[in-house]
Protein backbone atom coordinates (compact mmCIF):
# COMPACT_ATOMS: atom_id res chain seq x y z
CA UNK A 1 0.00 0.00 0.00
CA UNK A 2 1.14 3.56 -0.66
CA UNK A 3 2.64 5.84 2.29
CA UNK A 4 1.94 8.59 2.77
CA UNK A 5 3.78 11.37 5.32
CA UNK A 6 2.75 14.11 6.42
CA UNK A 7 3.04 16.77 9.77
CA UNK A 8 -0.38 17.11 11.43
CA UNK A 9 -0.53 19.85 14.45
CA UNK A 10 3.46 19.43 14.38
CA UNK A 11 3.96 15.88 14.41
CA UNK A 12 5.23 13.91 11.60
CA UNK A 13 3.36 11.03 10.63
CA UNK A 14 3.64 8.23 8.09
CA UNK A 15 0.73 6.16 7.24
CA UNK A 16 -0.01 3.43 4.80
CA UNK A 17 -3.49 4.65 2.71
CA UNK A 18 -5.21 3.72 -0.32
CA UNK A 19 -5.03 5.07 -3.17
CA UNK A 20 -8.88 6.19 -2.57
CA UNK A 21 -8.27 7.35 1.46
CA UNK A 22 -9.78 10.54 1.60
CA UNK A 23 -7.57 13.01 4.33
CA UNK A 24 -10.82 13.39 6.34
CA UNK A 25 -10.49 9.14 6.32
CA UNK A 26 -7.07 9.58 7.67
CA UNK A 27 -7.17 12.05 10.29
CA UNK A 28 -9.56 10.25 11.71
CA UNK A 29 -9.74 6.80 11.52
CA UNK A 30 -5.78 6.54 11.25
CA UNK A 31 -4.72 9.34 13.55
CA UNK A 32 -7.97 9.25 15.64
CA UNK A 33 -8.41 13.26 15.41
CA UNK A 34 -11.82 12.88 15.03
CA UNK A 35 -12.83 16.87 15.77
CA UNK A 36 -12.62 17.03 12.48
CA UNK A 37 -16.30 16.31 11.46
CA UNK A 38 -17.88 14.85 8.26
CA UNK A 39 -21.19 16.02 7.46
CA UNK A 40 -22.56 16.45 4.04
CA UNK A 41 -19.44 14.26 2.04
CA UNK A 42 -20.33 16.16 -0.53
CA UNK A 43 -17.99 19.44 -0.37
CA UNK A 44 -20.89 21.79 0.51
CA UNK A 45 -21.00 21.99 4.52
CA UNK A 46 -17.21 22.78 5.38
CA UNK A 47 -17.57 20.43 9.02
CA UNK A 48 -14.47 18.70 7.18
CA UNK A 49 -12.28 22.30 6.50
CA UNK A 50 -8.38 22.05 8.12
CA UNK A 51 -5.50 23.49 7.04
CA UNK A 52 -2.74 22.48 4.55
CA UNK A 53 0.08 24.76 4.19
CA UNK A 54 -1.95 27.80 5.61
CA UNK A 55 -4.96 27.40 3.69
CA UNK A 56 -8.66 26.39 4.64
CA UNK A 57 -9.28 23.05 2.61
CA UNK A 58 -12.28 20.52 2.53
CA UNK A 59 -10.27 17.55 3.73
CA UNK A 60 -13.38 15.45 2.48
CA UNK A 61 -12.64 16.26 -0.67
CA UNK A 62 -8.54 15.83 -0.78
CA UNK A 63 -7.08 12.61 -1.23
CA UNK A 64 -4.69 11.55 1.63
CA UNK A 65 -2.12 11.14 -0.84
CA UNK A 66 -2.64 15.09 -2.13
CA UNK A 67 -1.34 16.14 1.14
CA UNK A 68 2.13 14.03 1.10
CA UNK A 69 4.69 15.96 2.62
CA UNK A 70 1.90 18.71 3.22
CA UNK A 71 1.69 20.62 6.97
CA UNK A 72 -1.99 20.14 8.49
CA UNK A 73 -3.77 22.17 11.02
CA UNK A 74 -6.85 20.60 12.37
CA UNK A 75 -9.28 21.43 15.37
CA UNK A 76 -6.90 19.36 18.08
CA UNK A 77 -4.41 22.19 16.88
CA UNK A 78 -4.68 24.91 18.05
CA UNK A 79 -4.80 25.22 21.96
CA UNK A 80 -2.12 25.84 23.34
CA UNK A 81 -0.57 22.55 25.06
CA UNK A 82 -0.89 23.99 28.30
CA UNK A 83 -5.11 24.22 27.37
CA UNK A 84 -5.22 27.85 26.57
CA UNK A 85 -7.73 28.41 23.54
CA UNK A 86 -6.37 29.72 20.47
CA UNK A 87 -8.57 33.86 20.66
CA UNK A 88 -10.96 31.76 17.71
CA UNK A 89 -11.79 29.28 20.25
CA UNK A 90 -12.24 31.75 22.95
CA UNK A 91 -14.54 33.90 20.99
CA UNK A 92 -16.66 31.12 19.73
CA UNK A 93 -16.93 30.29 23.90
CA UNK A 94 -17.52 33.97 24.46
CA UNK A 95 -20.25 34.95 22.01
CA UNK A 96 -21.90 31.20 22.15
CA UNK A 97 -21.30 30.90 18.44
CA UNK A 98 -22.65 27.01 18.71
CA UNK A 99 -25.66 25.27 19.41
CA UNK A 100 -25.50 21.50 18.45
CA UNK A 101 -21.42 22.42 18.12
CA UNK A 102 -21.07 19.99 14.77
CA UNK A 103 -20.42 22.45 12.09
CA UNK A 104 -18.03 24.04 15.43
CA UNK A 105 -14.61 22.79 14.05
CA UNK A 106 -14.78 23.60 10.51
CA UNK A 107 -16.42 27.19 11.02
CA UNK A 108 -13.42 27.82 13.42
CA UNK A 109 -10.98 26.82 10.49
CA UNK A 110 -12.35 28.14 8.00
CA UNK A 111 -12.79 31.74 10.45
CA UNK A 112 -8.88 31.34 11.46
CA UNK A 113 -8.23 30.72 7.79
CA UNK A 114 -10.24 34.31 6.84
CA UNK A 115 -9.11 36.29 9.93
CA UNK A 116 -5.51 35.59 8.78
CA UNK A 117 -5.97 36.57 4.96
CA UNK A 118 -7.58 40.04 5.98
CA UNK A 119 -5.19 42.27 7.51
CA UNK A 120 -8.05 44.94 7.26
CA UNK A 121 -10.57 44.78 9.59
CA UNK A 122 -13.30 42.87 8.30
CA UNK A 123 -17.05 44.11 7.84
CA UNK A 124 -19.91 41.75 8.89
CA UNK A 125 -20.58 41.65 4.75
CA UNK A 126 -17.89 40.27 4.27
CA UNK A 127 -17.59 37.93 6.95
CA UNK A 128 -20.89 36.26 6.19
CA UNK A 129 -19.70 36.35 2.30
CA UNK A 130 -16.11 34.18 3.39
CA UNK A 131 -18.48 32.01 5.85
CA UNK A 132 -20.18 30.15 2.10
CA UNK A 133 -18.57 27.33 2.31
CA UNK A 134 -19.68 26.88 5.67
CA UNK A 135 -23.29 25.67 6.84
CA UNK A 136 -24.95 25.48 10.30
CA UNK A 137 -27.62 23.63 10.08
CA UNK A 138 -29.00 25.33 13.66
CA UNK A 139 -28.61 28.44 11.35
CA UNK A 140 -26.45 29.96 14.26
CA UNK A 141 -24.77 32.35 12.11
CA UNK A 142 -25.42 35.62 13.66
CA UNK A 143 -23.45 34.42 16.65
CA UNK A 144 -20.69 33.03 15.02
CA UNK A 145 -20.18 36.68 12.81
CA UNK A 146 -19.83 38.13 15.96
CA UNK A 147 -17.11 35.60 17.03
CA UNK A 148 -15.42 35.97 13.79
CA UNK A 149 -15.62 40.29 14.70
CA UNK A 150 -14.63 40.18 17.61
CA UNK A 151 -11.58 37.44 17.02
CA UNK A 152 -10.10 39.53 14.23
CA UNK A 153 -8.55 42.40 16.60
CA UNK A 154 -7.07 39.89 18.77
CA UNK A 155 -5.54 37.74 16.16
CA UNK A 156 -3.99 40.51 14.54
CA UNK A 157 -3.06 42.55 18.10
CA UNK A 158 -0.97 39.20 19.19
CA UNK A 159 0.55 39.23 15.49
CA UNK A 160 1.85 42.26 15.49
CA UNK A 161 3.00 42.11 19.43
CA UNK A 162 5.58 39.14 17.84
CA UNK A 163 6.46 40.68 15.17
CA UNK B 1 -15.22 5.38 -3.86
CA UNK B 2 -13.05 2.01 -6.10
CA UNK B 3 -10.17 1.90 -5.27
CA UNK B 4 -7.62 3.41 -7.57
CA UNK B 5 -3.19 3.43 -8.24
CA UNK B 6 -2.15 6.86 -7.26
CA UNK B 7 0.61 8.28 -9.44
CA UNK B 8 2.44 11.64 -8.98
CA UNK B 9 5.04 12.03 -11.87
CA UNK B 10 7.51 14.22 -11.54
CA UNK B 11 7.23 15.54 -15.53
CA UNK B 12 5.05 16.74 -18.06
CA UNK B 13 6.75 13.87 -20.37
CA UNK B 14 6.12 10.90 -17.30
CA UNK B 15 2.28 12.59 -17.21
CA UNK B 16 1.67 11.90 -20.63
CA UNK B 17 3.56 8.00 -20.65
CA UNK B 18 0.98 7.24 -17.77
CA UNK B 19 -2.02 8.40 -19.63
CA UNK B 20 -1.24 6.92 -23.05
CA UNK B 21 -0.11 3.21 -21.50
CA UNK B 22 -3.66 3.01 -19.98
CA UNK B 23 -7.26 4.16 -21.51
CA UNK B 24 -8.59 3.43 -18.29
CA UNK B 25 -5.84 6.24 -16.31
CA UNK B 26 -7.18 9.89 -15.34
CA UNK B 27 -6.05 13.12 -14.88
CA UNK B 28 -6.37 15.10 -11.20
CA UNK B 29 -5.89 18.67 -10.48
CA UNK B 30 -7.22 20.28 -7.85
CA UNK B 31 -10.16 17.66 -7.37
CA UNK B 32 -12.89 19.63 -6.43
CA UNK B 33 -15.15 18.15 -9.16
CA UNK B 34 -13.02 14.91 -9.81
CA UNK B 35 -12.95 13.71 -6.42
CA UNK B 36 -17.17 13.94 -5.66
CA UNK B 37 -17.46 11.93 -9.06
CA UNK B 38 -15.30 9.27 -7.86
CA UNK B 39 -17.09 8.95 -4.70
CA UNK B 40 -20.20 8.74 -6.74
CA UNK B 41 -18.82 6.32 -8.42
CA UNK B 42 -19.90 7.78 -11.71
CA UNK B 43 -15.93 7.00 -13.01
CA UNK B 44 -13.86 4.10 -12.24
CA UNK B 45 -10.14 4.72 -13.44
CA UNK B 46 -7.61 2.36 -12.82
CA UNK B 47 -5.20 4.97 -12.16
CA UNK B 48 -5.35 8.44 -11.13
CA UNK B 49 -2.25 10.91 -12.29
CA UNK B 50 -2.30 13.84 -10.03
CA UNK B 51 -0.65 16.76 -11.80
CA UNK B 52 0.63 18.45 -8.55
CA UNK B 53 4.58 17.73 -9.49
CA UNK B 54 4.58 18.71 -12.78
CA UNK B 55 5.29 22.64 -11.84
CA UNK B 56 2.36 24.25 -13.88
CA UNK B 57 1.18 26.51 -11.89
CA UNK B 58 1.75 30.17 -11.80
CA UNK B 59 0.75 33.87 -13.64
CA UNK B 60 3.26 35.33 -16.28
CA UNK B 61 2.34 38.58 -17.80
CA UNK B 62 4.01 40.17 -20.69
CA UNK B 63 2.88 42.88 -23.37
CA UNK B 64 1.00 40.46 -25.85
CA UNK B 65 -0.31 37.71 -23.19
CA UNK B 66 -1.14 37.24 -19.47
CA UNK B 67 -0.61 33.40 -19.13
CA UNK B 68 -1.76 31.03 -16.18
CA UNK B 69 -0.28 27.68 -15.51
CA UNK B 70 -3.04 24.94 -15.78
CA UNK B 71 -2.76 23.84 -11.90
CA UNK B 72 -3.07 27.39 -10.62
CA UNK B 73 -6.00 27.54 -8.10
CA UNK B 74 -9.01 29.93 -8.50
CA UNK B 75 -7.82 31.37 -5.03
CA UNK B 76 -4.12 32.40 -6.93
CA UNK B 77 -5.95 34.39 -9.48
CA UNK B 78 -8.29 35.65 -8.05
CA UNK B 79 -5.25 37.14 -5.68
CA UNK B 80 -3.12 38.08 -8.08
CA UNK B 81 -2.05 41.74 -8.65
CA UNK B 82 -1.27 41.37 -12.21
CA UNK B 83 -4.61 39.17 -13.28
CA UNK B 84 -6.43 42.02 -11.41
CA UNK B 85 -4.38 44.69 -13.70
CA UNK B 86 -4.60 43.22 -16.98
CA UNK B 87 -7.79 41.39 -16.83
CA UNK B 88 -10.08 42.47 -13.49
CA UNK B 89 -12.97 40.66 -14.47
CA UNK B 90 -11.24 37.25 -15.02
CA UNK B 91 -9.65 38.04 -11.02
CA UNK B 92 -13.30 38.43 -10.28
CA UNK B 93 -14.80 35.73 -11.62
CA UNK B 94 -12.19 34.02 -9.94
CA UNK B 95 -12.96 34.92 -6.36
CA UNK B 96 -16.79 33.89 -7.17
CA UNK B 97 -15.99 30.25 -8.04
CA UNK B 98 -17.28 27.85 -5.33
CA UNK B 99 -16.28 28.98 -1.82
CA UNK B 100 -13.17 29.60 -0.47
CA UNK B 101 -12.15 26.09 0.36
CA UNK B 102 -12.63 25.20 -3.11
CA UNK B 103 -10.65 27.81 -4.48
CA UNK B 104 -7.94 26.62 -2.55
CA UNK B 105 -7.63 23.36 -4.58
CA UNK B 106 -9.53 23.98 -7.82
CA UNK B 107 -7.57 24.88 -11.06
CA UNK B 108 -8.15 26.70 -13.83
CA UNK B 109 -7.26 24.04 -16.05
CA UNK B 110 -9.49 21.56 -14.28
CA UNK B 111 -12.45 23.37 -14.87
CA UNK B 112 -11.23 24.07 -18.60
CA UNK B 113 -11.14 20.32 -19.17
CA UNK B 114 -14.14 19.29 -17.02
CA UNK B 115 -16.25 21.67 -19.11
CA UNK B 116 -19.08 21.63 -16.74
CA UNK B 117 -22.06 23.73 -18.29
CA UNK B 118 -22.23 25.56 -15.59
CA UNK B 119 -18.82 26.38 -15.13
CA UNK B 120 -17.41 29.96 -14.87
CA UNK B 121 -14.17 30.27 -16.60
CA UNK B 122 -15.19 28.81 -19.73
CA UNK B 123 -16.85 32.34 -19.85
CA UNK B 124 -13.93 34.08 -19.31
CA UNK B 125 -11.72 31.69 -22.11
CA UNK B 126 -14.35 32.35 -24.98
CA UNK B 127 -15.28 35.78 -24.71
CA UNK B 128 -11.55 36.39 -24.03
CA UNK B 129 -10.12 34.98 -27.39
CA UNK B 130 -7.92 32.85 -25.08
CA UNK B 131 -5.85 29.68 -26.27
CA UNK B 132 -5.68 26.59 -24.47
CA UNK B 133 -1.76 25.20 -24.56
CA UNK B 134 -1.73 21.84 -24.07
CA UNK B 135 1.65 19.43 -24.38
CA UNK B 136 0.51 18.69 -28.21
CA UNK B 137 -0.71 21.70 -29.10
CA UNK B 138 -2.16 25.28 -28.75
CA UNK B 139 -6.09 24.86 -29.00
CA UNK B 140 -8.41 28.39 -30.14
CA UNK B 141 -11.10 28.73 -27.23
CA UNK B 142 -13.67 28.93 -30.27
CA UNK B 143 -12.57 25.04 -31.06
CA UNK B 144 -11.93 23.96 -27.27
CA UNK B 145 -15.29 23.62 -26.26
CA UNK B 146 -17.48 21.09 -27.59
CA UNK B 147 -20.88 20.85 -25.91
CA UNK B 148 -21.52 19.70 -22.22
CA UNK B 149 -18.46 18.18 -20.54
CA UNK B 150 -16.93 17.98 -23.79
CA UNK B 151 -14.07 19.39 -25.22
CA UNK B 152 -11.34 19.53 -27.86
CA UNK B 153 -8.56 17.22 -25.37
CA UNK B 154 -7.52 13.96 -26.73
CA UNK B 155 -7.16 11.14 -24.35
CA UNK B 156 -3.63 11.55 -22.88
CA UNK B 157 -3.75 15.38 -23.85
CA UNK B 158 -3.30 17.34 -20.43
CA UNK B 159 -3.75 21.44 -20.38
CA UNK B 160 -0.42 23.26 -19.25
CA UNK B 161 -1.49 26.63 -19.76
CA UNK B 162 -3.69 29.11 -20.73
CA UNK B 163 -2.87 32.52 -22.70
CA UNK B 164 -4.92 35.77 -22.80
CA UNK B 165 -3.92 37.75 -25.65
CA UNK B 166 -3.29 41.64 -23.57
CA UNK B 167 -4.13 44.06 -23.87
CA UNK B 168 -8.08 43.90 -22.58
CA UNK B 169 -9.60 47.34 -22.92
CA UNK B 170 -12.88 46.06 -20.81
CA UNK B 171 -13.46 43.09 -19.50
CA UNK B 172 -16.14 41.93 -16.65
CA UNK B 173 -18.42 38.98 -15.41
CA UNK B 174 -21.64 38.80 -14.53
CA UNK B 175 -23.83 35.71 -12.99
CA UNK B 176 -26.99 34.90 -11.55
CA UNK B 177 -26.31 32.16 -9.22
CA UNK B 178 -28.82 29.21 -8.21
CA UNK B 179 -29.67 30.17 -4.91
CA UNK B 180 -28.61 27.06 -2.60
CA UNK B 181 -25.85 25.93 -4.79
CA UNK B 182 -24.33 29.13 -5.95
CA UNK B 183 -23.49 27.54 -9.45
CA UNK B 184 -24.77 30.14 -12.30
CA UNK B 185 -28.33 29.54 -13.68
CA UNK B 186 -27.02 32.29 -16.19
CA UNK B 187 -23.48 33.39 -16.32
CA UNK B 188 -22.26 36.46 -18.75
CA UNK B 189 -18.74 37.40 -19.58
CA UNK B 190 -18.02 40.78 -21.48
CA UNK B 191 -15.11 41.83 -23.24
CA UNK B 192 -13.01 44.04 -25.56
CA UNK B 193 -9.29 42.85 -26.58
CA UNK B 194 -7.29 42.39 -29.07
CA UNK B 195 -9.69 39.61 -30.43
CA UNK B 196 -12.29 41.95 -30.62
CA UNK B 197 -15.80 42.17 -28.82
CA UNK B 198 -16.82 39.18 -27.34
CA UNK B 199 -19.82 38.34 -25.13
CA UNK B 200 -19.96 34.34 -23.61
CA UNK B 201 -22.61 32.85 -22.06
CA UNK B 202 -22.68 29.80 -19.47
CA UNK B 203 -24.99 28.40 -17.17
CA UNK B 204 -27.63 28.70 -20.03
CA UNK B 205 -26.69 26.20 -23.02
CA UNK B 206 -27.58 22.62 -23.39
CA UNK B 207 -24.55 22.76 -25.32
CA UNK B 208 -22.35 24.42 -22.60
CA UNK B 209 -20.67 27.59 -23.21
CA UNK B 210 -21.84 29.67 -26.13
CA UNK B 211 -21.03 33.22 -27.88
CA UNK B 212 -24.12 35.52 -28.59
CA UNK B 213 -22.78 37.48 -31.95
CA UNK B 214 -26.01 39.95 -31.83
CA UNK B 215 -24.92 41.50 -28.86
CA UNK B 216 -21.12 41.36 -29.99
CA UNK B 217 -22.06 43.75 -32.82
CA UNK B 218 -24.22 46.37 -30.95
CA UNK B 219 -21.26 46.32 -28.12
CA UNK B 220 -18.47 46.91 -31.05
CA UNK B 221 -20.65 50.30 -32.74
CA UNK B 222 -21.63 51.06 -29.09
CA UNK B 223 -20.22 50.00 -25.98
CA UNK B 224 -22.42 50.88 -23.76
CA UNK B 225 -25.26 48.94 -21.05
CA UNK B 226 -28.17 50.20 -23.63
CA UNK B 227 -26.48 47.92 -26.46
CA UNK B 228 -27.44 44.96 -24.99
CA UNK B 229 -30.20 45.14 -22.72
CA UNK B 230 -32.38 45.60 -25.25
CA UNK B 231 -31.73 42.52 -27.31
CA UNK B 232 -33.85 39.78 -26.53
CA UNK B 233 -32.51 36.18 -26.64
CA UNK B 234 -34.21 33.26 -28.54
CA UNK B 235 -34.82 30.86 -26.01
CA UNK B 236 -34.29 28.00 -28.15
CA UNK B 237 -31.43 25.17 -27.54
CA UNK B 238 -31.47 26.72 -23.61
CA UNK B 239 -31.51 24.46 -20.43
CA UNK B 240 -34.60 24.15 -18.76
CA UNK B 241 -35.20 22.61 -15.41
CA UNK B 242 -36.53 22.93 -11.97
CA UNK B 243 -34.28 26.04 -11.53
CA UNK B 244 -35.57 28.52 -14.23
CA UNK B 245 -37.07 27.79 -17.83
CA UNK B 246 -35.84 28.78 -21.05
CA UNK B 247 -37.13 31.53 -21.24
CA UNK B 248 -36.39 32.72 -17.84
CA UNK B 249 -32.81 31.93 -19.00
CA UNK B 250 -32.89 33.54 -21.69
CA UNK B 251 -34.26 36.87 -20.42
CA UNK B 252 -31.18 36.28 -17.82
CA UNK B 253 -28.92 36.64 -20.15
CA UNK B 254 -30.06 40.32 -21.62
CA UNK B 255 -30.08 41.30 -17.85
CA UNK B 256 -26.65 39.50 -16.68
CA UNK B 257 -25.03 40.96 -20.41
CA UNK B 258 -26.24 44.74 -19.38
CA UNK B 259 -25.00 44.41 -15.88
CA UNK B 260 -21.72 43.20 -17.13
CA UNK B 261 -20.83 45.77 -19.80
CA UNK B 262 -21.98 48.40 -16.58
CA UNK B 263 -19.33 46.94 -14.66
CA UNK B 264 -16.68 47.40 -17.13
CA UNK B 265 -17.61 50.99 -17.36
Amino acid sequence: MPQVSLKVNGKTHSVEVEGRTLLVELLREKLGLTGTHVGCDTSQCGACVVLVNGDSVKSCTMLALQANGAEVTTIEGLAKPDGTLHPMQAMFREHHALQCGFCTPGMVMSAVDMVNKHPHPMSETEIRAELEGNLCRCTGYNNIVKAIAAAWPLMHGQAAKAA
Amino acid sequence: MYDFAYQKPGSLADAVKLLAADAEAKVLAGGQTFIPVLKQRLNKPSAVVDLAGLGLSGITVTANALTIGATTTHAAVARSAEVKKAIPGLALLASWIGDNQVRHRGTIGGSLANNDPSACYPAAVLALGATIKTNKRAIKADDFFQGMFTTALEPDEIITAVEFPLPVAKSAYEKFRQPASRYALVGVFVAKGPEGVRVAVTGAGQNGVFRVPEMEAALAKNWSPDAVGGIKISPEGLNSDIHGSAAYRAHLISVMARRAVAAAG
